[in-house]
């Protein structure tokens, strides 16, 4: 499923060299093109990678690991669908090279048990790479051993969440951990782990091609680049798009054929839903930040379904460790229910808000950090029309 | 605090920062913090919690506990730290850069109440009619925040059945809180593992392999995880309303037999600080309530020295004369119903190691409904026994199946300290006044050797007093026979007397040095279990072990909360307690004497005596049908 | 299970360590190929893979009672699993889920009575743009439409 918009980036001409000339540099030069450059992670939390990875380079320690997140699970994203499948060497280049920049031997691909369907496809391209002496030991000829492991996920969605993925590939219920210390710092069976989004290993051995400089030009000043959507809804024509940061919703609605648009979900079930009235808006960092999913509404969506579908599904997903995302989402749900049947005051609809106001402080990890989001962005925007519809 | 160097589970990430106090001011690695606009100077990795202990400012917990490794799952604890969005928990956040902490405000206080609100929500069940009415942490956290009304509703059914299958534990999950504090217990303290949290989401609980019956599953019932339990999830199996029956019917001859423990710590139900010891104001108590007799089970530990001791000489005569091969050593303490059974589960192959020795409180049993009930002439049949131990295992002990060499249940009922404190309470006495008495004759005043089997290294320390003069005729050569090499809270701790100008008949003893090892917690069995078995304990003659951390005083029917500094004062409590009594030796304790001479003719590891105070054990293995 | 079914089990599981590690680390991917092959990981199997791993069972349970594709019990030849996220959602799942009961003559969360078919919802597959969309074991199924769904069922029966 290729990106139906006119390639910028993820243009297969951009990779060049960029992986040779990574590796026939030195690592801490890869670190420093890639802080310079500005790239951010593309899986929705938007750490500068620069950072991450110089902080991984820089720790003392006899092992290190690379992992590439390839759990996919926010509702609406599937642009790693895609990339996994279609651009699966690059990833693999920019894996290596991250491998490289920071000292790594090991890099593992988690990949989301619903992707099973593409493990043999990326598996043999492992396997190319290693006939290629691409992966495996004294790599291009050079003093540089790397290997690269998949391995899948079993329908978790929390595993998405960094230090959840690490405790499933450890053997663990997927708890996310406490945080600090980091995985840069105590990651995998305790050593620095670097962990990234499919899209924003690809882009690595773009930007060495490319330069820093090339990338920077693109996007805004807090967010530098493009970002993959993937856009599903009440749309004419659904599927992934690329488009620099910065550009404006609305416009972006225009190219993909959505009409009467009454609502825009941004960012998956743990984004925010923007109304009409906000949609001269734009997708960047600074303003409405997304991991690519991008869900539209028509007119004739009723907005408290839609709400009861994303908190089903955040009830379902939260791992259970702490009070506020176990019992917070599920008090969320019940008074979405409550609202349906016409029995939520306004006075405890005040409460449920601002219990989602301390979920988003208090919970443990990202999930519980974020799940009241559209509960209260929906509640806020469409709470008039939906208690008026529901009595 | 739970040792990382034999836990598998202690998150990784709670292991990496921490610096030694010491060495931190050597390497200047201090950290300069502000709390609350006052400033400090903390070692690099201390944990917010620790730091805010420290400098005495309160900050609320529910899944942090002193002997457990780091969840951080509650987030009661969570303070702000300038700069960041999210709140921190303060148990998990290691101070690594000068940063400024906020104990409380408006984000803070909407946060706690928020996580108490929602744990009600969820939490079913009324506290007038919970066992840990008083003493719940949800109920102080409740009151600390001033809940007066449900914020998110409360739960009106039941949802989960009551598993009372096991003998000792019961377990609700329908007040769990879900702080892990049991599966920590279970699987890093005790190492046991038949607690885990299963399901996702929501619908997490926890619960045993399979949601089997606790019954059914690889429990020890050692109760430290009742001990450790925030809310009423967790509590023993309590037979006080059977045992009130039976004090209420008058054909009924009602004896108890108390043991060193449960006396140290009683005075904590009822405000006392701990570390009192109220023996003797708790016989007048038992007598007050109804009890017939009051009996010491020191009585029946010396037996258990007599016993046990000389079928350590025999065993050392058969292995290092005879060279019988079938014949093992080490020989391992067979006391704590809670390790018998972790033995019998972990390492059935090794039961022959076991003492065959009963437990003092089974001993006492066989005995009353024997020798006491010929002694008296009452009939054994009408005669209840109740064993007021710390112990919530014993309530197991005394029900299985081949305890009733008396021809009866030898032990009718297992008391843990807080039922008993319950029932004083009914009766309207306040304990810590009572004037003092002694205990009921024929059993009467036992020797310290007896008493301070509550702390972990006792049994051996009261072993070597006699064990050692028996072979030497000397006293054991340590002032005031206080055997410290036996003493701490050590988990595994090693030691050896040599046996010198021994008595000619234990001539095969000359110049033997005694290795003998004892260890507390099973975590710390299974490090000398796993010794055992690589073949490292070949020199070690005798081990005692206690299935509980600290010893029986640490034991799961003991009163709640515990943690270290409670556990140490508890044996601080029984050393004293020890040190003032006039016989001091298990082999001088008349009443044992009379025994020997009157009823158990034979002497020690007879053939009389196996049948009463011996027993034999089940191969049980692992494996969950 | 009978005797030679538990000594196949064991022998498989044995092997099972000795390629993938006997380390905690193996448990996910040990797991993963006992839930393939058998569609189910029995409380046998949990024991098994705990002894070899030396960890404790009922953490093993733990683990596969967390994630969504890791049964206990013994499910169906092909289990269908329809998504209910939102984008599915609004492409008409509904439809699709009662095609899917009335063809297959069972509710979601059941299984057929010749144990062929079980259905269940499961959460965002990453087919948004081809809703609404379904895993029948490993297979992804998309842009559905209760005939489509129903000659699928057919290839399979």
């Amino acid at each position: 499923m290729p990106i139906l918009n006119k390639p910028i980036i993820f243009d297969k001409n951009n990779f060049g060299n960029g992986f040779e000339k990574g590796l026939n540099g030195r690592p801490m030069d890869i670190v420093l093109e890639i802080r310079e450059s500005g790239l951010k992670g593309r899986g929705g939390a938007g750490f500068p990678t620069g950072t991450k990875w110089m902080l991984a380079a820089t720790a003392v320690s006899e092992k290190k690991y690379v992992i590439c997140n390839a759990d996919e699970g926010e509702p609406g994203t599937f642009k790693d669908r895609m990339l996994l499948t279609e651009f699966t060497e690059e990833l693999l280049q920019g894996m290596i090279l991250c491998g490289y920049a920071i000292g790594a031997k090991e890099g593992y691909i988690y990949l989301r048990g619903e992707y099973e369907y593409m493990l043999s496809h990326i598996n043999g391209t492992i396997q190319k790479f290693h006939e290629e002496g691409k992966l495996g030991k004294n790599i291009l000829g050079k003093n540089f051993d790397f290997e690269i492991t998949v391995r899948l996920g079993a329908g978790a969605y929390v595993c998405g969440e960094e230090s959840a993925l690490i405790e499933s590939l450890e053997g663990h219920r997927g708890e996310p951990r406490n945080r600090p210390p980091y995985p840069v710092n105590t990651g995998f069976m305790g050593y620095p782990t670097v962990v990234n989004n499919v899209e924003t290993l690809v882009t690595v051995p773009i930007i060495i091609n490319k330069g820093a400089e090339w990338f920077r030009n693109i996007g805004t000043e807090k967010s530098r680049g493009t970002k993959l959507l993937s856009v599903s809804g009440d749309v004419e024509k659904p599927g992934i798009y690329e488009v620099p940061f910065g550009t404006k919703i609305i416009d972006m609605l225009d190219m993909v054929g959505a009409k009467d648009t009454k609502a825009v979900q941004i960012g998956g079930a743990s984004g925010i839903c923007i109304p009409k009235e906000e949609l001269h808006r734009n997708l960047s960092f600074e303003d409405v930040p997304t991991g690519g999913s991008i869900i539209v509404f028509n007119k004739s969506r009723d907005m408290l379904k839609i709400l009861k579908n994303f908190m089903e599904f955040f009830t379902e997903e939260s791992c259970g460790q702490c009070t506020p995302c176990r019992i917070g989402n599920k008090k969320l749900l019940d008074g979405v229910n409550m609202i349906e049947q016409g029995k939520c005051s306004v006075k405890y609809l005040k409460e449920l808000i601002e219990l989602g106001r301390t979920m988003q402080v208090a919970s443990k990890c990202g999930l519980g950090q974020s799940s009241p989001n559209p509960f209260i962005s929906i509640m806020t925007h469409f709470g008039d029309e939906i208690l008026a519809e529901h009595y | 605090m739970t040792d990382s160097s034999f836990s598998s589970r202690i998150p990784t990430a709670q292991q990496s920062l921490k610096i030694e106090k010491g060495a931190a001011h050597e390497i200047g690695g201090l950290v300069d913090i502000e709390i609350n606009g006052k400033k400090f100077q903390v070692p690099f990795g201390t944990s917010i919690l620790e730091a805010c202990k420290e400098f005495d400012f309160h900050i609320p917990t529910l899944c942090y506990h002193d002997d457990l490794c780091i969840a951080g799952v509650c987030r009661i604890c969570v303070v702000e730290v300038e700069g960041m969005r999210t709140l921190q928990s303060a148990c998990t956040y290691p101070i690594t850069q000068s940063i400024k902490i906020k104990t409380t405000s408006e984000k803070v206080r909407k946060a706690r109440r928020h996580i108490i609100d929602l744990l009600l929500s969820d939490h079913y069940g009324e506290c007038y009619s919970c066992v840990r009415n008083n003493n719940c942490e949800l109920q102080s956290l409740a009151k600390e925040y001033g809940v007066d009304f449900y914020r998110f509703g409360h739960v009106k059914e039941p949802f989960y059945e009551i598993d009372n299958s096991s003998y000792s534990v019961v377990r609700d999950m329908n007040k769990c809180v879900l702080c892990r504090r049991c599966v920590r217990t279970c699987i890093d303290l005790q190492e046991v593992g038949c607690l885990e949290a299963l399901e996702r989401g929501y619908d997490t609980k926890i619960s045993t392999f399979m949601d089997k019956p606790l019954a059914e599953v690889i429990c020890i019932n050692c109760g430290q995880c009742i001990n450790r339990c925030p809310t009423g999830a967790l509590r023993a199996n309590d037979p006080s309303d059977a045992i009130w029956e039976a004090i209420d019917n008058p054909k009924k001859h009602v004896v108890i037999q108390t043991a060193p423990s449960p006396r140290a710590a009683i005075g904590e139900e009822f405000g006392l600080p701990p570390g009192h010891s109220l023996t003797r104001e708790l016989n007048t108590a038992l007598r007050m309530i109804g009890f017939d007799r009051v009996f010491d089970t020191n009585f029946s530990a010396d037996l258990t020295i007599m016993e046990e001791g000389t079928e350590l000489l025999l065993r050392l005569k058969a292995a290092l004369v005879d060279k019988d091969p079938n014949v093992k050593l080490p020989q391992f303490t067979s006391c704590s119903p809670g390790w018998v059974k972790f033995i019998e589960h972990f390492y059935p192959d090794y039961l022959d190691h076991l003492s065959t020795a009963k437990s003092p409180q089974q001993m006492f049993g066989a005995l009353l409904k024997t020798f006491y009930a010929q002694e008296t002439g009452i009939d054994p049949a009408n005669i209840v026994t109740v064993a007021l131990m710390p112990c919530s295992a014993k309530k197991f002990e005394c029900n299985r199946p081949e305890m009733n060499d008396s021809g009866y249940k030898d032990v009718d009922y297992g008391l843990t300290t807080r039922e008993l404190a319950q029932m004083i309470k009914e009766a309207g006495i306040y304990l810590p006044e009572l004037p003092k008495s002694n205990f009921d004759e024929p059993f009467g005043e036992a020797s310290g050797a007896g008493l301070i089997f509550g702390a972990t290294g006792g049994v051996m320390e009261a072993a070597l007093r006699t064990a050692y003069e028996l072979v030497t005729g000397r006293e054991v050569p340590f002032e005031n026979l206080n055997i410290t090499p036996c003493r701490g809270m050590e988990g595994v701790r090693e030691a050896s007397i040599k046996l010198e100008n021994v008595k000619p008949e234990w001539s095969f003893l000359e110049g033997v040095d005694l290795k003998f090892m004892i260890a507390h917690g099973t975590a710390n069995a299974k490090k000398v279990m796993d010794k055992l078995v690589a073949g490292e304990l070949n020199d070690v003659h005798f081990v005692e072990v206690m299935a509980c951390p600290g010893g029986c005083i640490g034991g799961g029917g003991q009163p709640i909360p515990t943690s270290p500094e409670i556990r140490a004062a508890r044996a601080r409590a029984i050393y004293e307690e020890e040190a003032g009594l006039p016989i001091r030796k298990s082999h001088e304790n008349p009443h044992v004497k009379y025994i020997y001479q009157k009823f158990l003719t034979e002497g020690p590891c007879s053939h009389l005596s196996h049948k009463l105070l011996h027993t034999h054990y089940t191969k049980r293995g692992n494996y969950i049908a | 299970m009978l005797a030679s079914e538990v000594s196949a089990l064991n022998e498989e599981i044995k092997e099972l360590v000795n390629t993938l590690g006997n380390g905690r680390q193996a448990l996910m991917p040990i797991l993963q190929h006992i839930q393939r092959k058998h569609g189910y990981i029995s409380a046998h199997a949990q024991q098994e893979v705990a002894r070899l791993l030396k960890i404790h069972p009922v953490e093993v349970d733990g683990v596969v009672s967390f994630y969504a594709f890791f049964r206990k019990g013994k499910r169906a030849k092909y289990n269908i699993r329809l998504c209910q996220t939102i984008s599915c959602e609004l492409m008409n799942k509904e439809g699709i889920a009662r095609a899917l009961e009335r063809e297959l003559g069972i509710k979601f969360g059941e299984v057929t009575k010749d144990e062929k078919f079980s259905l269940e919802f499961i959460n965002c597959l990453g087919m948004c743009d081809q809703g609404p969309a379904m895993l029948i074991n490993n297979e992804v199924y998309t842009n559905l439409t209760p005939r489509k769904v129903v000659e699928i069922l057919n290839s399979l029966k």
